[in-house]
């Protein structure tokens, strides 16, 4: 998400950083540029213009630190203006002391608000909630049978009836009431905000429901309507916030970027996939370092607490610190990791994305793990104790049992045996592993399936929390320190081979591709990790 | 057949009645999304000064006509004036107004051949076999044997099945046997949705299961319309985003079944939501890269919307906006007119 403007951005950076002086000329220009991204990336023409002028007033005179260059200090200027623009701080939901909480979900047509509905529903059941959904949607054909498909699929019951949305909300509220529920989510029909006869409707629904929290759905591919939408929504039901769909493609998100700004009313949450669980709370400070490209390692890490299984994450860890990976550890992994969602929106919260590392990720085919799967489950237990016992027969009996040819097989064994090489090597060295497979030499040609290994180190690293403590640190700092941005100014003079293998692969060939580029995010994690040396010293 | 009768109804509507009863539709209904363009009209009764730039630049943009497309309006203004075509700010407005106008007319394009072209249409005579249109400038080709189909594609949420809807009740309308296939097999109950507008037209509809191969309904969608003598198949598809390489692959995969015999492709409608930003251009050339989108159906234009992103479309892609939907009703779906868009948008 936000790719264009975060590429425009890069650009612009990296022709500063070498500039010893910035001249005023020089200053418009880069000025002149930022407007032109933001505008691209259907950022407000009002917002746009306020955001430059930020910028341009803390280039100038006594705001300017010594410590950075003037490229820097451009890009500093603009980070700060993201954050204050985004909205600093990530909106804290807090629950009705007498449940059930509501929340009443409305929006134009086609922004993604049954969908949204259902996402909401699951995640407050991750966090133990016990969520309602009512189908308050009586106009579109079919829609309450969608709610009802994608409450089925979350396991959350849904409500409606054949009236009218507002007896149905009313009524809906009841009923959460009666089954003990303790959130109750409301969808409504699409409505423009210009049709004064369904503005007033949602007004009813809204006073009948009396919602704790009433948000505005947004498509995030809305160009410059989208504050007017917001501003409108907001005069007929008082928002308290807007949740931003479909943040999965390209060259977009400026209304996230507007309606902060115009509306003064905080995005709370975005959605970056069609599967129900790319869904999470919106984070402006984490938002603008992945603009910059710093990365979201933050909510990558949240994103694995959550759905990782704690137990089975501290017993592989604890093997690996023993110096055993085992295919029996591997397995466990690659299902730990699988439950992380789709790969290829994990990389994207990886540090140091570039373009072509965006689109590689875009392309990882996600059946590739299915296939390495099948492969490790077509061995016997004591074949995945001891990978050594496998030789030519089994191997075309586990190819055959797998759907895959002997030479897959092979190259899983070969992975393996490479990784195993590794986590011993880690065990027997200095102390604590540190982060394996993240922080180890990911790019040196682990092997594509060192990519899942890696990830799976990052279940590792769950495992000992005070490294958690220290990647944490990493990312606030990267986000606001002003040496950690020194240090994403000086990037690429790290040198990323793995990253350009990557990127001159060029359009992976189905699975190997996927992997590939699983090593490269690999690197690339490893990097995330040097980010900090600069600013330890 | 009833068909050669209703097409000669339609006729008219065609020709010269369409720029008369359409309009003022159009006008009334984009009259209440006006404002946009207001400050245009101040600019009205005044010169041409440095500020007046500045203002036409922030309306364009405002109406998400996009940086290039405005810088390159801009220029052509403002090298008028240096030459003294123009002196004054009503000249300014009114010489944008017929530059956009040109912009969005197919002449330009379409006029080389010396086709005739319609409102919203498409060039006829391109095709050897005549290709038959109807009023609203869609490509059918009244071969014997053949089954049109007209592919609708686009992001989630643009209004692809309701557009499918509402041309199936028109071309049903006007005589036509029409068959509606659910391809989309992904969104929970886009197939019962689909199913409700088939009720309500009276139309035949084939559906699969849903997560089913979308491809699959399409053939067996063609094949039906084939055996029941429906000549005309009106093909939903699954909401993706152009980024998806997966999902633009099935895409094409259901454009090359549809285009075997007797199936036959004469439409690919790319429905794009007006209130899109920049990234419609980027939606536009996507889809037209992956399975040659013939035009642009641009829906829910009736709000505050402006949909100036189609003025970047045509002009970088020379791809034309064929309908347009302006509200909620099955008859609210209306052909694209040049003028009366850009007169709505300039106030």
């Amino acid at each position: 998400m936000f790719d264009a403007l975060s590429d425009r951005l890069e650009r612009i950076a990296g022709r500063l950083r070498s500039r010893g002086r910035l001249t005023d000329s020089d200053l418009d220009e880069a000025l002149r540029e930022i407007r032109v991204a933001l505008l691209e990336a259907d950022v407000e023409v009002g917002v746009a213009r306020d955001f430059v002028e930020g910028i341009r007033q803390r280039c100038s005179g006594e705001a300017l630190s010594k410590s950075l260059t003037p490229g820097q200090q451009v890009v500093k200027a603009v980070h700060e203006e993201l954050v204050a623009v985004l909205g600093g701080e990530t909106l804290k939901l807090t629950y009705a002391s007498r449940p059930p909480t509501v929340v009443l979900l409305a929006g134009l047509q086609g922004s993604g608000k049954t969908t949204t509905a259902a996402k909401l529903a699951r995640w407050w059941r991750q966090l133990g909630r016990n969520p309602l959904l009512v189908g308050a949607d009586l106009q579109r054909p079919a829609a309450v049978e969608q709610l009802r498909v994608l409450g089925r699929q979350v396991g959350v019951t849904v409500f409606s009836e054949p009236t009218d949305p507002v007896s149905v909300a009313r009524a809906g509220l009841e009923q959460a009431r009666r089954l003990g529920r303790d959130i109750c989510i409301v969808d409504t029909a699409g409505r423009l905000a210009i049709d004064e006869e369904l503005m007033g409707e949602v007004r009813r629904v809204s006073d009948a429901v009396r919602p704790h929290y009433t948000l505005l759905v947004v498509d995030a591919m809305t160009g410059q309507d989208a504050v007017a939408t917001a501003r409108a929504f907001h005069e007929v039901l008082e928002l308290d916030g807007v949740i931003l769909t479909k943040l999965d493609g390209d060259a977009r998100g400026g209304a996230a970027l507007s309606v902060k700004g115009v509306v003064g009313r905080p995005i709370v949450f975005a959605s970056t996939g069609e599967k129900l669980s790319d869904f999470d709370l919106f984070h402006p400070a984490r938002m603008a370092d992945r603009i910059l490209g710093m990365g979201d390692v933050l909510s990558l890490i949240e994103q694995a607490e959550r759905s990782m299984d704690k137990e089975s994450v501290a017993r592989s860890a604890g093997r690996l610190m023993e110096g055993r990976f085992t295919l029996d550890d591997f397995l466990e992994q690659l299902q730990q990791v699988k439950k992380l969602g789709s790969l290829g929106g994990v990389m994207r919260l990886l540090p140091g994305m570039t373009k072509e590392l965006r689109q590689a990720a875009d392309r990882i085919d996600d059946r590739e793990l299915s296939r390495v799967e099948a492969i490790m489950r077509s061995m016997t237990p004591m074949e995945r104790g001891d990978p050594s016992i496998i030789d030519g027969s089994r191997r075309v009996r586990i190819a055959r049992g797998s759907g895959t040819a002997t030479a897959d097989v092979n190259q899983l064994l070969k992975q393996h045996r490479e990784m195993q090489k590794l986590v011993k090597g880690m065990a027997t060295g200095s102390g604590l592993p540190g982060l394996p497979g993240l922080g180890g030499p990911g790019g040196k040609g682990i092997g594509g399936m060192g990519g899942f290994g890696g990830l799976g180190g990052l279940g590792g690293l769950l495992g000992g929390r005070k490294q958690l403590a220290a990647l944490q640190t990493l990312g606030d700092e990267t986000g606001r320190d002003q040496q950690g941005l020194a240090g994403l100014l000086g990037r690429g003079v790290g040198g990323l081979p793995p990253l350009d293998a990557v990127a001159s692969g060029g359009p992976p060939a189905a699975g190997n591709g996927a992997s590939r580029a699983q090593r490269g995010a690999k690197g690339k994690k490893k990097k995330g990790g040097r980010v900090t040396p600069p600013k330890a010293r | 057949m009833e068909e050669g009768a209703s097409v000669e109804n339609e006729a008219p509507v065609e020709g010269g009645t369409l720029a008369e009863v359409v309009p003022p539709t159009f006008r009334e209904r984009l009259g209440r999304s006006r404002g946009v363009f207001a400050g245009l009209r101040s600019l009205r009764g005044k010169g041409v000064a440095p500020s007046t730039w500045d203002e036409l630049e922030e309306s364009l943009l405002r109406a998400d006509v996009g940086v290039a497309t405005t810088g390159m309006l801009l220029e052509e203004l403002r090298r008028r004036v240096r030459e003294k075509e123009i002196g004054s700010g009503d000249e300014l407005v009114d010489s944008l107004r017929s530059d956009l106008v040109d912009l969005l007319s197919l002449e330009q394009r379409g006029g080389a051949s010396g086709t005739e072209i319609a409102p919203g249409g498409v060039a006829t005579g391109e095709a050897v076999e005549v290709a038959v249109r109807d009023g609203r400038g869609l490509r059918f080709d009244e071969e014997e044997g053949v089954v049109n189909v007209w592919l609708f594609v686009g992001v989630n949420g643009v209004g692809k099945t309701t557009t499918v809807g509402k041309v199936a009740r028109q071309q049903s309308g006007s005589g036509r046997s029409v068959l509606l296939a659910a391809g989309d097999t992904f969104r929970a109950a886009a197939g019962e949705q689909l199913a409700t507008w088939a009720d309500r037209v009276g139309a035949e509809i084939v559906r699969g299961a849903e997560g089913g191969d979308p491809s699959a309904v399409v053939f067996d969608a063609i094949q039906r319309a084939a055996a029941r003598g429906h000549s005309l198949v009106l093909a939903d598809t699954a909401g993706r985003l152009h980024t998806k390489v997966n999902l633009v692959e099935e895409l094409k995969k259901i454009r090359r079944v549809a285009e075997r015999p007797p199936g036959r492709v004469t439409e690919v409608l790319l429905v794009l939501d007006a209130t899109t930003g920049q990234n419609g251009l980027v939606q536009a050339r996507e889809f037209t890269d992956a399975v040659a989108v013939t035009g642009v159906v641009l829906t829910k234009l009736d709000g505050t919307a402006k949909g100036g992103i189609v003025v970047a479309i045509q002009r970088e892609l020379g791809l034309p906006v064929k309908l347009v939907g302006l509200g909620e009703g099955p008859d609210d779906l209306v052909p694209f007119d040049p003028a009366g868009f850009v007169g709505a948008l300039l106030g």
